[in-house]
């Protein structure tokens, strides 16, 4: 078996190891990147910075940027607080461009946060908003007229659950659901096929021919996020044409059209920045040599089989929790299975998890992860570097709960910039 | 709003109890009304195992009991074919356990008539491969399973098309007396905060375990102990026949086949109140490790939920374990008391649940002077066209045999279509028309598949606005509801690939929808 040589393997294709594999490439940075892709295509498509805090009190914050200020002053110990302001801004600045580069760009207000329209009615604080749904954060703060569609044989995804929930607050917002034009032989809709479908020409003419005499007064559309799949601008322009109103998506449930693009888009971009994407294998096995060196067994997951080897100055573990594989709970305690690092985790599985789900104050399982120095390097008990090579970043960290803070991408890309930059420190 | 109603008995309590006496009263011919603060099971009655005792397990502490389950056995066999799989089922002894009980566990069954053979070791591990090599003892006996859904659904169901009226999320909050005689009961709508009166010449306390707490309600009083007990169902069937463990009650001892599931348990805790009665990390960890003892794959296998039920147990309180105190029913005539139509029936069990009728109904028929006799040794229940979707299976082999073309699935993992949906909320009571995700669960198998409601109740809370069953904001705290019923029997046994499914959920639900907030 040969052996490949790397400078830097990242360790997950979710969020963070994509982050870290372009913050890499762009410092020319000889990478290697594995993963299958766990979460990316469970993501709604939003990138979220900091929409939550206190989250024990539930409050949502307008200023992404003050929120993180009053958070570190308030956690110390929160993956945000190893890094500088200036350069969390930065690292979502150059992530931006990257999906720009990648051509799925999206849209912000410049230090705020964006109220957008989620699949079950309800409307959350976001950073910034893929392109696609952009028209749909205007107008809803806008309150402009405004109609939902939906279509019969497309589960969750009911314009009526949307508008009910909306109406409220935004007494011009209707609703209209009507059959998909080319729907197939099952009355079963599925969004990826209907992105496909709209991709043809004839399909989005029918569908604008269907919509149109329903518009009345309306100046902007909502539609489930299906417009199209590897040209979405093309395919939302031209029905913007054809009906003259503002056309945004609203993301189904996962996983989602926007997931899937969003996925694509990066394991596309990294491939062409020169990172050795190795796609749905997963790492197997690690060593450390006498020169420092990590030695990665590379495989299928189901079979265990070593397939491959690399051999690699730095790595960076960004496998997520749970879902991500980078953490397991066993029935006696939390592991990081890969390099049998030390866990921060509650005491006992009694305190994992709180008697109600939607406990304002967030389960203590997901405080639980690794700890690290401000190298972003995992830590052992005395608080010190395990490995002076060996990184992490992501969701995998401790003391963050970055699904009740709204936080995800932000601290994906964050300290996804922070390990790459304290890779480049230690070369 | 206000709503007033007139009824011959008003029964309080939409457990087994309270159902079997809806439907013996109107075998009868007498009118009723059946009132539950919840929906059907909420009590002890959807928190058991499911098990139809042969009576073998109380040979040895309470005679009367085994006595009276042998008997409701047999005639449930009979009477309710459809809720009940004849699996028979096992006494089990392992290395260590008491070996006088074993020696005299026969004698034991003997003397209150019991079928019981003993059964070569070696046959029984072939029979049953999950039972341990350690295995020193095995005695066959008459046990099966009974669905307590399905059982309790059909009795109710049957109860309604006799003319009884079903009323869920109704509270009693008060009785309006007159002398010694309740006039009638006050009770408050949970969903609208609208309040029903409802007149009665009797009024029916079978409540489980809350007949304390009603009956001091109506000014009178018994002594009820509350004895928690914590189950937990595998993701796959173990055994096909009920195994019991051979010594005299202790934990998590039994262990019930249902359809493609097991059900082990139980725990037994002494409980001051019967609030917050979900399982704990702790009896879930007892519960494996005892478990293990009999079966050692129990250490190892996914388990799918947890729960927990209060048995209410009768008045004195026995010495050390509770599961020594007699698990016989006590029905209670509240006119010694100075309340001559009030009466309750509590204690007892899954299995005489029909006997608690029968003899509740006698008592009400003499006291409105009805003499028609009891129906429910003679008449079967039958399987209606109503209850179907609660049974495990039947949605997979309904859609596989034909459906509409526009008929789409909403709930996936147990293939619960959208016209089942549609069904279940149309047999739902006219006073309370609002289609509750929690009240589609209890009647279908929505949410029991391995998803635990994270997907199905996204695309049925869609459907339900669709059809104008949920409007304006209910849609979220219909959502979060229902997640939070399923999560009481998850969040003990998150470990391995669970951790996972319930990390999505909180994705889905909390980071991306931001329910936690609403």
């Amino acid at each position: 078996m040969t052996t490949h040589q790397s400078e830097l393997t990242i360790i997950g294709t979710g969020m963070a190891g994509m982050a870290a594999a372009c913050f890499a490439a762009d410092n020319h940075i000889r990478t290697a990147q594995i993963g299958v892709n766990s979460g990316m295509i469970y993501a709604s498509g939003f990138l979220d910075l900091m929409g939550v805090h206190p989250v024990a009190t539930g409050q949502t914050r307008e200023n992404p940027w003050q929120a993180i200020a009053q958070l570190v002053e308030d956690v110390p110990d929160h993956p945000y607080a190893r890094l500088r302001p200036s350069e969390i801004e930065t690292a979502m600045t150059r992530f931006l461009h990257f999906m720009d580069e990648a051509d799925r760009p999206y849209q912000f207000s410049p230090g705020r946060n964006t109220e957008v329209i989620t699949p079950v009615g309800t409307t959350k604080l976001t950073y910034a908003v893929p392109r696609s749904m952009w028209a749909g954060a205007v107008a809803l703060k806008e309150k402009r007229p405004c109609l939902i569609t939906d279509f019969i044989g497309l589960k969750a995804f009911s314009a009526r659950q949307i508008t009910d929930m909306l109406l409220p607050r935004w007494p011009e917002i209707r609703m209209l659901r009507i059959p998909f034009p080319s729907g197939g032989a099952s009355a079963d809709l599925y969004p990826e096929q209907m992105a496909r479908s709209l991709e043809v020409e004839k399909n989005r003419l029918q569908l604008a021919d269907a919509i149109r005499p329903h518009l009345g007064n309306a100046s902007a559309m909502g539609l489930p996020g299906i417009l199209g799949i590897y040209k979405p601008r093309r395919v939302r322009e031209h029905l913007e044409k054809l009906l003259g109103v503002d056309i945004f998506e609203i993301t189904t449930i996962p996983p989602s059209v926007p997931g899937i693009r969003l996925k694509d888009a990066l394991e596309a971009l990294v491939t062409r920045k020169g990172v050795r994407l190795i796609s749905q294998k997963r790492v197997l096995s690690a060593e450390r040599q006498k020169n420092g060196n990590f030695i990665l067994g590379i495989g299928d997951h189901g079979s265990k089989t070593i397939e491959q080897i690399i051999e690699s100055r730095g790595v960076i573990m960004a496998g997520g929790r749970f879902l991500g594989m980078g953490l397991h709970a066993g029935r006696k305690e939390i592991s990081e299975p890969l390099f049998n690092l030390p866990v921060f985790q509650p005491e006992d599985r009694a305190l994992w998890h709180r008697t109600d789900f939607f406990d304002p104050n967030g389960h203590p399982i997901n405080q639980a992860g690794l700890e690290i120095d401000d190298a972003f390097r995992p830590t052992d008990l005395a608080g010190k570097a395990v490995y002076d090579n060996l990184f992490a970043a992501g969701s995998i960290l401790a003391h963050q709960d970055w699904m009740r803070q709204k936080c995800g991408a932000g601290l994906a890309i964050a300290t996804a910039y922070g390990a790459v930059q304290a890779f480049r420190k230690m070369c | 709003m206000k709503q007033n109603l007139k009824t011959q008995v008003l029964i309080i309590g939409g457990g087994a109890t309270g159902t079997g006496v809806a439907r013996d009263l109107s075998l009868r011919g007498v009118k009723c009304i059946l009132v539950e603060k919840k929906d059907i099971n909420s009590g002890a009655s959807g928190a058991n195992h499911g098990l139809l005792h042969s009576g073998a397990r109380y040979v040895s502490s309470d005679p009367d009991s085994a006595k009276e389950c042998r008997d409701e056995n047999r005639l449930l066999k009979q009477l309710a074919p459809d809720c009940v799989e004849e699996t028979g089922g096992l006494f089990v002894a392992v290395e260590g356990d008491d070996e006088t009980f074993i020696a005299d566990f026969q004698g034991y069954c003997d003397q209150s008539g019991l079928f019981c053979r003993p059964m070569d070791i070696a046959d029984a591990r072939e029979a049953e491969p999950a039972l341990s090599d350690k295995t020193i003892a095995v005695y066959e006996v008459d046990d099966a399973s009974v669905d307590p859904f399905k059982l309790v659904l059909e009795n109710i169901t049957d109860a309604e098309k006799l003319g009884c009226k079903f009323l869920r999320h109704l509270k009693v909050v008060n009785f309006n007396k007159n002398g010694n005689n309740i006039q009638s009961v006050d009770l408050v709508r949970k969903t609208t905060g609208d309040t029903v009166n409802i007149e009665a010449d009797m009024v029916v306390n079978a409540t489980g375990a809350w007949a304390g707490q009603l009956a001091a309600l109506a000014g009178a009083h018994i002594d009820v102990l509350y004895s928690k007990g914590t189950l937990l169902i595998t993701h796959t069937r173990l055994t096909q026949r009920v195994i019991n463990r051979l010594r005299t009650p202790a934990d998590a001892d039994i262990l019930v086949p249902g359809g493609t599931v097991s059900i082990i348990g139980t725990t037994s805790l002494r409980m001051q109140s019967l609030d917050g009665i979900s399982p704990t990390v702790t009896e879930v960890d007892r519960i494996v490790d005892e478990g293990t003892a009999m079966m050692p794959t129990l250490e190892t296998i996914r388990y799918i939920r947890a729960y927990s039920g209060v048995r209410p147990l009768l008045g004195g309180g026995g010495k050390g374990d509770d599961r020594s105190v007699t698990r016989g029913f006590d029905l209670v005539d509240h006119a010694k008391e100075g309340i001559d139509n009030f009466v309750t029936i509590t204690g007892g069990k899954l299995t005489t649940f029909r006997l608690m009728a029968e003899k509740t109904a006698d008592l009400v028929c003499e006291r409105i002077g009805v003499s028609a006799p009891c129906q429910t040794r003679r008449i079967p229940v039958i399987s209606a066209h109503e209850t179907r979707w609660a049974v495990p299976g039947f949605s997979p082999k309904n859609w596989f045999s034909g459906h509409d073309r526009d008929d789409l699935l909403l709930c996936e993992c147990e293939m619960v279509p959208q016209s089942a949906i549609e069904e279940i909320v149309n047999y739902f009571d006219i006073f309370d028309k609002q289609a509750d995700l929690k009240g589609i669960g209890k009647r279908s198998r929505i949410g029991k598949g391995s998803c635990q409601g994270n997907f199905c109740s996204l695309r049925i809370a869609a459907y339900l606005y669709d059809r104008n069953h949920l409007t304006s904001g209910q849609g979220a705290s219909e959502i979060k509801s229902f997640l939070n019923e399923r999560w009481k029997g998850q969040r003990c046994l998150l470990w391995d690939t669970p951790v996972v499914q319930v990390e999505l959920q909180e994705a889905m639900h909390c980071a991306f929808f931001g329910l936690e907030l609403t």
